[in-house]
């Protein structure tokens, strides 16, 4: 149903472009020479989505981890409650911070020691500007953290006591034992988490939309203005004056129902594996 | 040799664990971050005046209560709409929960939960909005409660499937109709559970403002009929956030206050509801 009505609306561009329009990089809504293309925001997207995931997926198992396997067990009643929180800060919120606190911040530290220590890197170049790229990719994993913890603490809990004690008992230190008893029987837990933190990065839309700084053009730099797909719609749905705009802008929206369609997919198939995993190792 | 090898596996061992100790602080930092600059701005900003006064031009003092009563009156449309069909499904996907229709119609659920929030405001948009030619409050409401419905459905699911099948079977012993045993005994007995569901999943679209962008837009003014538009708290936080004026900025510091304190005393309440009830029902 979604895809018949989001096709419908978008009927216009998609006869217009057709398939072309993944590649085409203008993006003119100019009602003299309208041209639409969606490539600048696709890679904005998938660039904005895997960076931040790069980001938090470490740091999110990490300290699962360590939630789960060195924290106090009277203590994790306490640290599942503030994900709680976060996880229920709207993301209207977390993008409010993120111009007023996080952006100064970026401009201010961040980016002269990046530019320091790696400018070499085209990545590192540029004005500092703290809105941008970069901030974009900083919100984001900050609103990916509560997913990839509280799910990667879920497939830790679910690995049985009896490896751990295993593991010990061999004379493994406590990090070989994280190691090779709790997060490589997890394994297919940690990229489930991962899969569903890179869907809901991929949507997210207010949070990105007040810090990318909104630029229609693909550069190299992190430290440019981009914009993704998801803040293209939001900020230009409401002025789209012409139908091809408006119908260019609901192809875009269908293009990201297909691709979060994807990755949801994916996460439910490895989520699964892994909860009818946990239940058989309970039954042995 | 081997003291070597302990030694370096000693090492090793605090080196890791110090790591995933500081990823718990990088996790913790923004949160922390987040939820003092709120309290902090939005405190320091927050006046009688402003939630019980119309929003004002640039340079008098407004407020900003009509959009905490739209916020509110959203969530009503919202949380009416997904109330039956959300139980419904529930009660289906129970009772029936062998037939191929159930997994399917869970399959979708799952696809709907994954959506992202802003292309569900596209989709509304294009079944309501163009057909109706103007924006309107029911339109927002319903992309929330679209929203709100796989949230909705699942919990009323899990609190269906805790009646035990034996007050069903008792029911039907005692010779009622389906219809009446289903209303009467199963509804009832699943009624809190289903109630904290239901405000759980309120509490999850509260702040929401992507969907809310092309729906039910924003107006200026108290919120008069279904078929307008009206301003609501997330979508008013984000036109702010991103204006020019300090003025402003410091109003929607304090809308995320509120908006936040709204949220969260929201999700205690319903906890403390339903452990009050559970804990009565415990007892005798």
């Amino acid at each position: 149903l979604f895809l018949v009505v989001l096709a419908y609306g978008a009927w216009p561009a998609i006869r217009a472009y057709g398939l072309g329009f993944l590649f085409d990089m203008e993006w003119n809504p100019n009602p003299e020479h309208e041209r639409y293309g969606a490539l600048v925001f696709v890679y904005g997207t998938l660039v904005s989505s895997f960076a931040a995931l790069a980001v938090a997926a470490p740091v999110g198992i990490a300290a699962a981890a360590f939630i789960s396997e060195a924290l106090y067990p009277k203590l994790r009643g306490t640290v599942a409650l503030v994900i709680d929180i976060l996880a229920t800060v709207p993301s209207v919120v977390y993008g409010l911070w993120g111009i007023f606190v996080l952006a100064p911040w970026v401009r201010m530290s961040l980016q002269p020691f990046l530019a320091k220590t790696l400018g070499f890197l085209p990545l590192f170049q540029g004005a500092h500007r703290g809105l941008g790229m970069l901030c974009a990719i900083l919100v984001l994993s900050i609103m990916l953290l509560p997913i990839i913890v509280s799910i990667s603490l879920d497939s830790m809990r679910a690995v049985p006591a009896t490896y751990r004690e295993a593991a010990l008992a061999l004379g493994a230190t406590r990090m070989e034992t994280i190691m090779m008893a709790v997060l490589a029987p997890a394994r297919s837990g940690l990229v489930g988490a991962c899969i569903l933190a890179l869907g809901r990065a991929l949507g997210e839309t207010m949070a990105v939309t007040m810090v990318i700084g909104n630029a229609h053009r693909i550069s190299v730099s992190l430290f440019a203005p981009a914009n993704t797909i998801a803040s293209t719609i939001a900020n230009e749905f409401s002025e789209a004056t012409t139908d091809l705009y408006s119908a260019s802008l609901i192809y875009l929206a269908l293009l990201l129902f297909l691709l979060t369609l994807m990755v949801n997919l994916a996460a439910r198939l490895l989520v699964r594996r892994l909860w009818s995993g946990a239940k058989e190792n309970t039954h042995a | 040799m081997t003291d070597a090898r302990i030694a370096y596996r000693r090492w090793k061992n605090r080196v890791g664990l110090s790591l995933m100790a500081l990823a718990v602080a990088l996790c913790l930092v923004p949160v922390v971050s987040v939820v003092f600059t709120v309290i902090a701005n939005g405190a320091s900003a927050l006046r009688w005046r402003l939630l019980t006064h119309l929003p004002a031009p640039v340079g008098e003092s407004g407020g900003i209560a009509n959009a905490i009563i739209g916020s509110a009156l959203l969530l009503v449309i919202a949380a009416t709409g997904s109330v039956p069909v959300g139980i419904a499904l529930g009660l289906y996907l129970v009772q029936r929960r062998q037939r191929p229709l159930a997994r399917v119609a869970r399959l979708v659920l799952d696809v709907i939960s994954g959506i992202p929030a802003i292309v569900v405001g596209v989709f509304i948009y294009t079944i309501i909005v163009l057909p109706m030619h103007h924006f309107s409050m029911l339109a927002g409401g319903l992309a929330l409660g679209m929203i709100m419905l796989p949230v909705f459905a699942r919990t009323s699911e899990e609190a269906l499937r805790g009646i035990p099948t034996t007050v069903h079977e008792g029911g039907l012993a005692l010779g009622l109709p389906r219809r009446r045993v289903i209303l009467r005994l199963v509804l009832r007995a699943a009624m809190p559970a289903v109630l904290t569901g239901l405000f759980l999943a309120v509490a999850r679209v509260a702040g929401e403002a992507a969907p809310l962008m092309f729906t039910s837009l924003s107006d200026t003014d108290w919120p008069r009929s279904p078929l307008g538009p009206v301003a609501s708290l997330p979508v008013l936080l984000y036109t702010y956030a991103i204006s020019p004026f300090d003025e402003w900025h410091r109003q929607a510091w304090a809308a995320a206050l509120v908006l936040m304190a709204m949220i969260l005393t929201f999700r205690l309440v319903t906890q403390a509801y339903g452990r009050w009830r559970y804990g009565r029902k415990a007892a005798p």
